[in-house]
């Protein structure tokens, strides 16, 4: 099995790297080096999400509301920053924000038992509904904020963006979580069996509930990476990307139905829609053409996944599995 | 999770009256909330009763109602298909394309409805032949579907359909009963008894409380599974002409977060989300509930959005509170 998963993720970057050979074939300055990390720059909100929505996954859950509580942390960012509220406060009350926004879908899911595509679709509109009422419908543009809000994600240390390193840090740190800590391993119980998983002790409704406060935290904090770097926040932002974010998931090899997945597969997934969507344009593609070539990734992503994940052993004990 | 019980399940000696079933029931508290919206609308707002603006109010939901039907039918049955809205916006696209080639209206519905059918028979074979999850499925379509119709249209829109395809969508078969209030009646109607008077109805919940044992009961899950899909996209066609014809125009963004509108009006019925039950009565008294609020709110200037609210908030609380006093009285 294990070796099963390393092969679809060696794929996926091997898809990867005959996309940008192909590419490079007739714009050899799509590959250089500077260009490229522009590419994963731009793929980082993605990336950072992806990750926060591969965790809730891995529980059986699903968090379609991602994009609106991006975009209503970045809109409560940008108007502490209108209000005078120091930067690293602001970057503070957006991940506190975006976690308690994804500790409401946690507690729905295990304290309710509302199944999480209907938590999270409402959750999803009510999000954006909030946007509208405490921004009054209008933008804030970029003349409104501090050059200090703006600059940060654009800040270079060691020739790379801020906003690069921080989804580097929050790659690094969903690894440590999720393979070297009892929590990250439980995500991964929970997800593959959940009558087992109360049989080893754990409970599996908080698990889940953790698993959504990371992906509203993580929401949360690229809501102000999102809105800083594009100096704008109005009640539309980032609308329809949580299509996105679960695309890179499907296409990184994270099972729908839980358990199965990595940190690789899901950076890898958005980095293989980031390389599209900065590709069309240069090899002259009209951008009309993104949404239905990130659908049919999803489509060939998942049945490709099914075929392989199709020789599964015989369920034994299955009134067990039935029950609860 | 739900723990084992191990209590002994308590026979009743008599069976509860029909009449006192139906008191306690979810439609029968539909028939509550719908009633009470009428009277606080009418309190509301001095045009809210009167028959012409009442008619105007049915627009509202006629559509949305046509697919919530055979969504019902679907979610009953355990799957779900999210890529409705992008049919609609697939269906009216390839409609604005045989306009400009030419095709008068008779050509334009089939057309309309054509698409609709070819898109749900495509979730089909991916959900019943290749047998994959239908929720990601029809979130791959949905961009898929609308994909195709932005790469058409860009950022232009179709306008300019025949003065004839309007009826569809603007008609009166009589005095203030439009074409599409009807035809929602009608369809009713027709869901109604295939949902609950026909072998296929039966195999339908059958599916949706136990696949396995449905299989083993000599249901031919996956054709079921398949006709579901292809029925859900038919409808999606059929409400693409009304909606089309309606606007009388075919813009990239038509439709879009219809999906939302539906599923929540199937729950709202009280169809279960994970499947196995669920009745047709519910979901037309959800479509006209939705329709009443969504119109009154209009009537007092309230903003779409916060609409939407409203609605979000709706769907979750359908479905939480009735958990939630079942949590209190255990």
């Amino acid at each position: 099995m294990n070796n099963l998963l390393k092969s679809r993720e060696a794929l996926l970057a091997l898809a990867i790297l005959v996309l940008l050979a192909v590419i490079a074939t007739r714009f050899p300055a799509f590959i250089e080096p500077r260009n490229l990390a522009n590419v994963f720059n731009d793929t980082s909100p993605l990336i950072i999400l992806a990750i926060g929505q591969m965790v809730v996954i891995l529980t059986k859950c699903i968090d379609l509301s991602v994009a609106a509580t991006l975009a209503l942390c970045g809109m409560v960012a940008a108007m502490l920053n209108g209000a005078g509220v120091p930067l690293p406060l602001i970057l503070l009350a957006a991940v506190v924000l975006g976690a308690v926004l994804g500790s409401v879908n946690g507690l729905l899911v295990w304290k309710v038992d509302i199944p999480p595509i209907v938590v999270t679709l409402g959750t999803m509109t009510i999000y954006r509904g909030i946007i509208f009422l405490i921004s009054d419908g209008k933008w804030i543009n970029a003349h409104q904020m501090t050059a200090g809000f703006k600059d940060l994600p654009r800040a270079e240390l060691f020739g790379i963006h801020v906003m690069s390193w921080i989804a580097l840090a929050v790659i690094a740190a969903a690894v440590v979580l999720l393979t070297r800590t009892p929590l990250g391993r439980s995500f991964y119980a929970v997800g593959g069996n959940p009558h087992a998983a109360v049989y080893t002790g754990i409970n599996v409704g908080r698990t889940q509930f953790v698993a959504f406060v990371i992906s509203g935290a993580l929401a949360g904090l690229t809501g102000y990476l999102w809105v800083a770097r594009y100096a704008v926040a109005y009640v539309d932002i980032a609308g329809g990307f949580e299509l996105d974010v679960v695309a890179a998931c499907v296409i990184g090899g994270i099972a729908i139905a839980g358990g199965a997945g990595t940190i690789a597969g899901a950076v890898l997934g958005a980095l293989f829609l980031g390389v599209i969507k900065n590709a069309l344009p240069v090899v002259g593609i009209s951008p009309f053409w993104q949404l239905a070539i990130s659908g049919s990734a999803i489509i060939l992503a998942v049945a490709f996944n099914a075929r392989q994940g199709r020789s599964r052993g015989r369920i034994i004990l299955k009134s067990a599995e039935h029950r609860a | 999770m739900t723990e084992i019980s191990a209590a002994p399940r308590v026979i009743p000696d008599r069976l509860t009256s029909p009449l006192a079933r139906a008191l306690r029931s979810w439609e029968a508290l539909l028939v509550v909330v719908a009633v009470a919206v009428f009277a606080i609308n009418s309190f509301a707002s001095p045009y809210f009763l009167n028959a012409w603006n009442l008619s105007d109010a049915t627009f509202n939901f006629t559509e949305k109602a046509m697919i919530a039907f055979a969504m019902a039918m679907l979610i009953i049955a355990g799957e779900i298909d999210l890529s409705v809205a992008s049919i609609i916006a697939l269906a009216s696209t390839a409609m604005g394309i045989a306009m400009t080639a030419g095709f008068d209206t008779p050509a334009l519905v089939a057309v309309g409805i054509g698409t609709g059918v070819l898109c749900g028979a495509l979730n089909g074979v991916f959900v019943a032949r290749l047998g994959l999850p239908s929720i990601v499925v029809t979130i791959g379509t949905m961009s898929l579907f609308r994909g195709i119709s932005t790469i058409v249209l860009g950022d232009e829109a179709f306008t300019n359909y025949p003065d004839s395809f309007a009826w569809f969508g603007q008609g009166y078969v009589w005095w203030v009963f439009s074409f599409e209030l009807v035809l929602f009646a009608v369809l009713a109607v027709v869901f109604f008894v295939l949902l609950h008077r026909t072998n296929f109805g039966r195999s339908v919940y059958a599916i949706g409380n136990n696949p396995t044992a449905a299989l083993f009961s000599g249901i031919r899950v996956n054709r079921v599974r398949f006709i579901l899909f292809l029925l859900t996209g038919l409808m999606s066609g059929i409400a693409a002409v009304c909606l089309t014809s309606r606007l009388g125009s075919t813009r990239p963004s038509i439709a879009t977060g219809m999906e939302l509108e539906v599923v929540t009006m199937v729950v709202l019925g009280g169809v279960n989300i994970l499947g196995g039950s669920g009745r047709i009565m519910g979901v037309v008294l959800a479509a006209i509930i939705m329709g009443l609020v969504t119109f009154g709110f209009g009537l007092l200037n309230v903003p779409g959005i916060v609409m939407s609210i409203f609605l979000g908030l709706l769907l979750i609380s359908v479905i939480a509170v009735p958990r939630l006093l079942a949590k209190v009285r255990k």
